[in-house]
């Protein structure tokens, strides 16, 4: 039926930004494969030689940085520009929002507020993780108290961040369509006024007939 | 109301989540680093040994090798060969060993890049006893250690390995020395960082000059002492 008026599908996730979400998912993939040996080194023992998984946690956790930061530069780099703006700087309903745990009325915008979250502290503790397993591979101009600092916030980061991408992953799962944008870049203009109707606002999206914003705002706060 | 709601938030000066979330969290994180010792022992009373053992600030040994495997050597086949600049070349049986007198030290083994784990029970002949059982020749400087996974070497000046609390070990946790902790004898010098600690010890040579074992020709100081000291002689001494 022709509920949709305009472009039938919008661009959520650029070429760039896919690649880069996914080289990044890769890479965290083999860190968190690579990080149980090593860390659980007696239960495993010797699945693979030891150095060898230490050399490949090593260049694949100083890696890390790489797709995300190439994403964010140039002239490809726009929509990721745009995004981190939007996910850095929050407007007040948001916070009261995230505060409330979802149960204030939201006009999401490109992002719910639980999205940008989790893109910030999977930044942020990117930056930790690289910070402190630098300070463990080369350790020598630390005090050993600090080694020892560095190696229990890698370690608790590290369990920390491993539960969020689980969670993510979930998610994701459980919410295939927008799994599939991050896949195919592409989202329905329904499925954007549904869950983003602040951004399809932004992007001129109409609202369906028969439906009033107010509606549409109570769908994204109902489960 | 949400109408007037929707153009506030537009209009609103919005606020800096993102910042805070990377200041907040590298604030932790630069705060664990630093206090991480003091934080360490804290949430070790907490968590005690056992299940504690599995979490990040647990008692635990974190098992490295070289080689990727563990020597498999028995403890009737077990020899330790002791050669060099020594009067009376031995091979020691771990009867042997274990008839002589025996060294009891309870250490925290620490790691040089960090972790530790407190309270080790450790038990073995001294180093110098079995050194004054071979019999030093003159022209001695140093000792070099060998392993039985054929990759691993370790050094200590004459002087480092005469100190009491360097010893080989047969006995670890209050049990054997486990084949993964280097068993069934390897060496401890409780006053360096673990990797001075040459697991699955096999020979002994008394040389003329220190030859740097495997670590150290990777990088890591020749003199590990525990206080970050770097240099031949124990640091302990000049507080005595």
């Amino acid at each position: 039926m022709a509920r949709d008026s305009g472009p039938a599908t919008v661009l959520r996730f650029s070429a760039t930004q896919r690649v880069a979400h996914w080289v990044n998912a890769l890479l965290f993939l083999v860190l968190i494969v690579t990080a149980i040996p090593l860390y659980f080194g007696s239960l495993f023992g010797l699945v693979l030689e030891r150095h060898v998984v230490e050399m490949v946690h090593l260049w694949c956790g100083l890696a890390l940085p790489v797709p995300l930061v190439v994403s964010m530069l140039g002239p490809w780099g726009a929509p990721m520009r745009a995004d981190l703006a939007r996910v850095s700087r929050w407007s007040h309903a948001e916070v009261e929002w995230l505060r409330r745990l979802g149960r204030s009325a939201l006009r999401a915008d490109k992002f719910n507020p639980g999205q940008k979250l989790n893109t910030l502290i999977v930044g942020a503790t990117i930056l930790v993780l690289l910070a402190t397993g630098a300070m463990l591979q080369w350790f020598s101009p630390f005090p050993v108290a600090w080694r020892a600092g560095a190696t229990d916030v890698h370690d608790l980061f590290a369990l920390a961040i491993t539960v969020v991408i689980a969670a993510h992953v979930i998610l994701a799962l459980t919410h295939p369509r927008a799994l599939a944008a991050m896949v195919r870049g592409r989202v329905s203009a329904a499925w954007a006024r549904r869950y983003a109707p602040g951004w399809a606002d932004e992007l001129g999206l109409e609202a369906p007939r028969g439906s009033t914003e107010r509606e549409e705002a109570e769908k994204v706060t109902s489960p | 109301m949400a109408d007037e709601g929707e153009e506030g938030r537009r209009s609103d000066a919005r606020v800096p989540v993102g910042r805070r979330v990377f200041l907040s969290l590298g604030a932790l994180a630069t705060v664990g680093v630093v206090l991480g010792a003091r934080l360490q022992s804290a949430a070790r009373g907490v968590l005690g040994s056992g299940i504690g053992g599995l979490f990040p600030f647990g008692d635990r040994f974190r098992i490295y090798s070289i080689t990727g495997s563990y020597p498999a050597i028995t403890a009737e086949a077990y020899r330790l060969e002791v050669s060099g600049l020594v009067k009376r070349p031995q091979a020691l049986t771990l009867a042997d060993l274990e008839a002589m007198p025996a060294t009891r030290l309870v250490r925290t083994f620490q790691c040089v890049t960090g972790w530790s784990v407190p309270g080790v029970e450790w038990e073995g002949v001294a180093l110098s006893a079995i050194l004054e059982r071979a019999g030093v020749r003159p022209g001695a400087v140093a000792v070099s250690f060998s392993s039985y996974d054929h990759a691993d070497t370790e050094s200590l000046t004459l002087d480092q390995a005469r100190m009491s609390d360097v010893i080989v070990a047969y006995r670890m946790l209050g049990a054997p020395v486990t084949q993964e902790h280097g068993g069934p004898v390897r060496l401890y010098v409780a006053p360096m960082f673990g990797y001075k600690s040459l697991k699955w010890l096999s020979a002994i040579r008394v040389v003329d000059r220190v030859e740097p074992g495997f670590w150290e020709r990777n990088g890591y100081p020749v003199n590990g002492w525990l206080d970050g000291s770097t240099g031949p002689t124990d640091p302990r001494l000049g507080l005595a």
